[in-house]
Parts: structure tokens; sequence; C-alpha cells
């Protein structure tokens, strides 16, 4: 099976999907000739030329105003965001339109877009390179919210997304594009939108966390172990909807859970992943639900990695967790 | 022209009269060969009889958000030339983008009147599942996309469905109207720009009709004319007198075969006016002189179109005495059938959030539906 980093998964995978529906067409700001600034589409545009693989204007609300366009007139279009930091001038479009075309036409219409866009810090990128906006459209009625953390996921997960009736944003953490490495198989596979993974089994602390910093969760739970702390670490994979089942199944058999996510603290998905805990498996836990996250501050330059939930923030979190 | 930097002059009817902008209707209600569509004479009776048809309902659905029986009514009065005009100029594969002041051309391209009037009464039957305020309906079948309230949002939209099409080498042009307002919108510059450097086959539509609610034209934009604006975008451009429509026939049938050769998007700026308010929560009363809807009055486009039909033997007053006693009456009966459809059921609010029932909503909705009832909103 050959090895890719997730750049190469994802890449694969539009590949694959494009030979298979000739309907898919990808749109975004340098994503043909050079292939994207992360290169994330390269080769596509030779593939498959310059109606299939289009270099826009630098307009993200153009972009996703016209990809709705496209959706409703039955193309399946995958437009990238080359930086979420710069989604916000498509908002209106994703928000009031993407989201809403199905319900607000009684079903008669849908829009079946993926919006694809690279997410998070610690590439030194500064504020408008690093942000994580995930909870801004999981808050959205509508939108399905998915965030790979590795190679494998990615492929299957962006597969499923361009298959899936409803609009998806896929987040692709930048600082792992290159870093995770795995097994993806050639062929065609699928990783089914809402389902998390137990990447690491434990009996002591559930620690939740998704995209990049499932990386940092894992390193956190081998210290723990050091330190006698068993630690059970969810990757959630897709956002929302959220697989509430593994979520509420984990606690149970630890009754001690953390949350770790690069956005900000306040009213970031952490908050919502808490009180569906408290609704959901309140008598089970044992402590008070944690959150280690990025501060409530804009995403600063020089201190990024002060700033970024890393492995040494989390283990506090886990080892005060375990021993309340 | 130095369009590019003059300042906008106040709007008045006199401005449609100005030689840049194309006519057809001349003031004793001939037709200037030049610029005749040459529609059929039935064409011209049908839709005649159709935008007496949508100044009743305006009427008829004012009166019933008067009484309470309907929460809202956005209409199209004094607008109808330019709505009905563009609209019938399409082919039948042709696809509309609309803002929300064009029921005339939903009905037009084959929506039902029952099918609106649920719609106004966000009834069980409403296309939209009485989820949109009244006049945000949608109709698939006349080839007319779901309304949103966010301005300018559709010009994009029309922009990608367009390319789409090209893309697959269909024979489809897309029709989007929006007002004068929202050529301030970012949406608009979007769709200007997208739809001229990809020459998508997109009419975009500018109903000129002087008020943003209460913002006057003038304070849109201090760019001559909204015309004007194709120009930057590398887009030809025309003014038409919206009240004529047979020059709006003339100009957007021109834009439309134009853009189906292949030769990109036209922007229309049509000259008409609102001669209501906004919509029924709003009172002009507050911001605009009468004696501006007196001149455009004299300007009406149905008086003019009449005119015309009359005095080439299609029209006379008894047809207009049993036109208006029919079309009332079909308004009436159908009003009667769409106020008595039950709201639609509550577990219908979760429905189409996805195309299946996500478990939050599943929950959400046997939370609801066991709970306790609001009061006043009656049938469940």
């Amino acid at each position: 099976m050959p090895q890719m980093n997730m750049v190469q998964a994802i890449n694969d995978g539009l590949r694959l999907e494009m030979r298979r529906d000739s309907r898919v067409v990808l749109l975004g700001e340098d994503v043909g000739k050079v292939g994207g600034v992360f290169r994330v589409t390269q080769g596509l545009f030779d593939e498959f030329g310059d109606s299939r693989v289009v270099d826009t204007p630098l307009s993200e609300g153009g972009i996703v105003g016209c990809a709705i366009g496209m959706a409703l007139y039955g193309l399946v279009p995958v437009p990238e965001i080359q930086f979420s930091d710069f989604i916000f001038p498509a908002y209106d479009q994703i928000v009031s339109e993407l989201a809403k075309y199905r319900y607000r036409s009684g079903g008669e219409y849908s829009c079946k877009v993926v919006i694809r866009t690279p997410v998070g810090g610690g590439i030194r990128g500064g504020h408008y390179h690093s942000q994580s906006p995930e909870s801004l459209f999981i808050h959205v009625a509508g939108l399905k919210v998915v965030c790979p953390s590795n190679a494998y996921d990615a492929k299957g997960l962006l597969l499923a997304s361009i298959r899936d009736p409803d609009p998806v944003l896929f987040f692709e953490p930048k600082r792992i594009y290159r870093a995770a490495k795995g097994d993806v198989p050639d062929g065609d596979y699928t990783v089914e939108i809402g389902k998390a993974a137990v990447v690491r089994e434990g009996k002591d602390v559930t620690v939740i966390a998704w995209g990049a910093m499932l990386y940092e969760a894992i390193a956190a739970a081998d210290e723990a172990a050091a330190n006698g702390v068993d630690c059970e670490v969810l990757d959630l994979r897709t956002l929302w909807p959220v697989d509430i089942d593994a979520i509420v199944e984990s606690v149970k058999k630890t009754g001690r859970v953390v949350v770790v996510h690069e956005a900000p603290k306040t009213c970031g998905f952490g908050a919502e992943l808490v009180a569906l805990i408290n609704e959901k498996a309140f008598l089970h836990l044992e402590a008070p639900p944690m959150r280690v996250t990025g501060f409530d501050t804009p995403f600063p330059y020089t201190l990024e990695m002060e700033y970024l939930p890393l492995a040494h923030r989390i283990l506090p979190a886990v080892m005060q967790t375990a021993q309340f | 022209m130095n369009g590019i930097t003059a300042t906008a002059a106040k709007y008045s009817p006199s401005e449609s009269l100005n030689d840049d902008v194309v006519k057809a209707m001349r003031s004793d209600g001939t037709l200037d060969p030049s610029n005749d569509p040459r529609i059929s004479r039935e064409l011209a009776v049908s839709l005649y009889e159709a935008m007496v048809r949508i100044r009743m309902l305006d009427e008829r659905l004012v009166a019933l958000q008067r009484q309470g029986r309907i929460g809202f009514h956005i209409g199209s009065y004094g607008e109808e030339a330019a709505i009905l005009g563009s609209a019938a100029a399409l082919r039948p594969n042709d696809w509309l983008f609309p803002c929300y002041r064009e029921f005339g051309a939903a009905l037009w391209r084959g929506m039902s009147l029952e099918s609106y009037l649920n719609n106004m009464f966000g009834n069980a039957n409403d296309p939209a599942k009485g989820r949109q305020m009244p006049d945000h309906y949608t109709c698939k079948a006349a080839k007319f996309t779901s309304i949103s309230s966010p301005i300018g949002t559709q010009i994009t939209q029309a922009v990608g469905f367009a390319w789409g099409a090209k893309s697959q080498k269909e024979d489809l042009v897309t029709l989007t109207y929006f007002g004068e307002g929202a050529t301030s919108s970012n949406e608009f510059h979007n769709g200007m720009n997208f739809a001229a450097v990809f020459k998508t086959p997109t009419v975009m539509f500018c109903r000129n009709n002087g008020w943003a609610i209460s913002v006057p034209s003038e304070k849109q934009t201090a760019s001559a004319t909204f015309a004007v604006k194709g120009v930057a975008y590398g887009m030809p451009s025309v003014r038409v007198d919206g009240n004529d429509i047979f020059a709006v026939i003339k100009v957007t049938r021109d834009a439309i075969l134009r853009a189906a050769a292949g030769f990109g998007p036209t922007l229309i700026e049509a000259l008409t006016y609102r001669m209501s308010g906004h919509s029924t929560s709003d009172d002009p009363k507050a911001y605009r002189p009468d004696d501006a809807v007196v001149e455009w009055g004299k300007r009406d486009p149905l008086m003019r179109f009449r005119k015309h039909l009359e005095m080439n033997g299609l029209w006379n007053e008894a047809k207009q005495v049993e036109l208006d006693a029919r079309v009332d009456a079909e308004i009436r009966d159908a009003i009667t059938v769409a106020e008595k459809v039950a709201p639609p059921a509550l577990e219908t609010m979760f429905e189409d959030v996805y195309e299946s029932v996500p478990w939050h909503l599943r929950e959400q909705c046997a939370e609801m539906v066991a709970g306790p009832r609001a009061k006043g909103h009656g049938g469940h």
C-alpha cells in the first residue's frame, strides 16, 4: 500500500473522484496551473483542463456564490478557500445561501458543495493564516463540518464528503499537511461522515481532539501513561454532526474528559461538547469536564506555540482531571 | 458621455426619455419599428392580462396584510412591464434567479396562483413549507430558484449556474433580477466580474426603481447611471425604459441571444419606479414626495400598454371589465382556498435541514413535539 502525506492523499482523492464523476469541478485562487499554494490540486489542471480546474478571480464570495450556482445546475463543485482565515467574504453565501437552500426551498433544491480549506496554526502564519473558525460553521444549521487528522481519513472523508448530499466544510489541518504520513489505498474507499475514531484505548480519562491537535493529545496521553494515567483518545474526524455515541460511550467508561482545540475557548466547539457530555453522561462524570484550547485573543505570531493547546498544556489538564 | 466621473442626477421620469435609453412605445401608442420586438398579438394580449393580474394581486395582498390575514407582502406596483417583459423574453430552457419582487415572472413562467398564495399564508402546501416569509417562494418547475432576503446573493449564483451550463455545452441562459440598491452589494461586484471574466451566458437585469427602501437611487452610486458600471467590468450594458414592455422584451431578448451565441453577459438597467412602499412594512410618506409618484404615474406601464393595444384594436373597455371581473374572482377564490389550508405539521420544522434528519434534530424534534404548544398559532 502506498505511503502518502495528507496533501498527496487529498490530491489522490480529488483525482479519483474527478475521473469517476465528470460533474466534479474544482475552483479557487491558484488551484489551476500552480496546483494551489499548498499544491493540493497539483497536476489536476493538466489532467482535467481549465474547465474543471478553474483559477478564479480573487474573491471568496464569488467562488462560493458561483459554486452554489454550479451545484444548482447539477455539477459537483469543490471550491478551495486558500486559507480558512479568508473564508469570511464568503460567509454570507455559506450561511445565508449554501446552508439554507434545501430548507428554505422546502427540499426543492439542494447544494452539493464541498468547501476545502486549510485550517489551524503552528506554521508561523500569524493571525491571518492560522485561525480555526470551525465553530462559526458548526453553529450554522445545514452544514456538515469535517476535519481529518491523517492521510487515510483525509482521502476517505473527502470522497464521502463529495458524495454526500449536503454541503460540507472540509477543514484541512495545514500544520500536518506533510507531516501526517501513512498507508493510503490506491483505489476507492470512504470514511463515513459522523463517525469518530478511538485512536488510543484507555480507562482513566477521555481526551477529545481532532486535526493537528490529535497528535498533541496522543503525546500528552503517552506522558500521562508514564505517570500512571491511562487515556482514551478520540479523534472526532467529523465535527458536525458529531459522533455523540462514541463520546458518551467513552465518557461513561472513564468518567473524566478533556477537550482540546486550537480555536479560542469561549463558544469554541469544546463548549458544545462539554454541554452535550453534561446532558447525556452527567451521572457518569467523576470530575468536571475540562477544556484546553486557544486563548480568547487574536491568533498571535511570535508566541503561537504558547497559544496553541500543545501537549505541555494538555498533560496538566489530564492529570488534574484524573486526580480530581 | 463622461459617465465614470459624473455625479448621478436626481432620478425622474424624464430620464427614461433620454437618448441613451431604449424605447419602443411612442407617446401616441405606436411602436418605433427599430425597437419593436415584433411579438404576436396573442402574446401581447396575454402579457397585458398578466400585468393586470399581478397588479390586482398586489392590491389584494396589501389589503389582506392590512386585515392581518397575511404577515407581509412585497409587490411590483409600477414595475410590471420590467418584470413581465424580461420574463417573456426568456426561452423555455432559460433560468431565473430572482430578487424578491418578481412574483409576476414566476407566475408567467408557470408557477400556479395556488402555490404562490400558499406561500403567502405559509400553510402546509406552501412550496417553502412555511419556513420563509411571504413572497419567499420557490418554483423549480418554472425554472425559478428559491428566494432569499440578503441582497445580491443570487447574482453570483446565476453566474455559477450559467457557467455550469456552458461547461456542459447546454444552450441555456440565466437571468438574474436585482434592484439598483443591490449594485452596491459585494455579490453584484463578484457576479459582474466572474460573469465577464468567464463569459457566462447571463443577463444581469437591474430594476432601477428609484428606491432601496428609503434611500434614493442617486445615493447608491456616484456614477451617472447604473448601466455605466458594466464598462469597468468589460461587459456591455444598456438602459431601457422599464415601463415600456416592448422595449424591455427587445433588449432582454437581444441580451439572451447574445449570451446564447457565446458572447457573454449583458447588464440591463431598466428605468422604472416603485409606486408603492418597499413592502407592507414600509410607509414611503416619511421620505418620498408625492409629486414624484404623480409624475411616474403618468408613465404607468399598464396604461401605456393598454393604449397601444387599444389603438391596434386588441383591447377595449368591455374586455377590461370582463378581465377585471374574471381575475378578481380567480384571486378571491384562490385566497379562500389557501387561507383554509392548515399550517405545516410540527415535524416539518426539522426536515430538509439536511437530506436526512441527524441525531440532534431527531432529539430536538421529539422534545418539541412532546412539549407544550405556543399560543396563538392554531391548528395543533
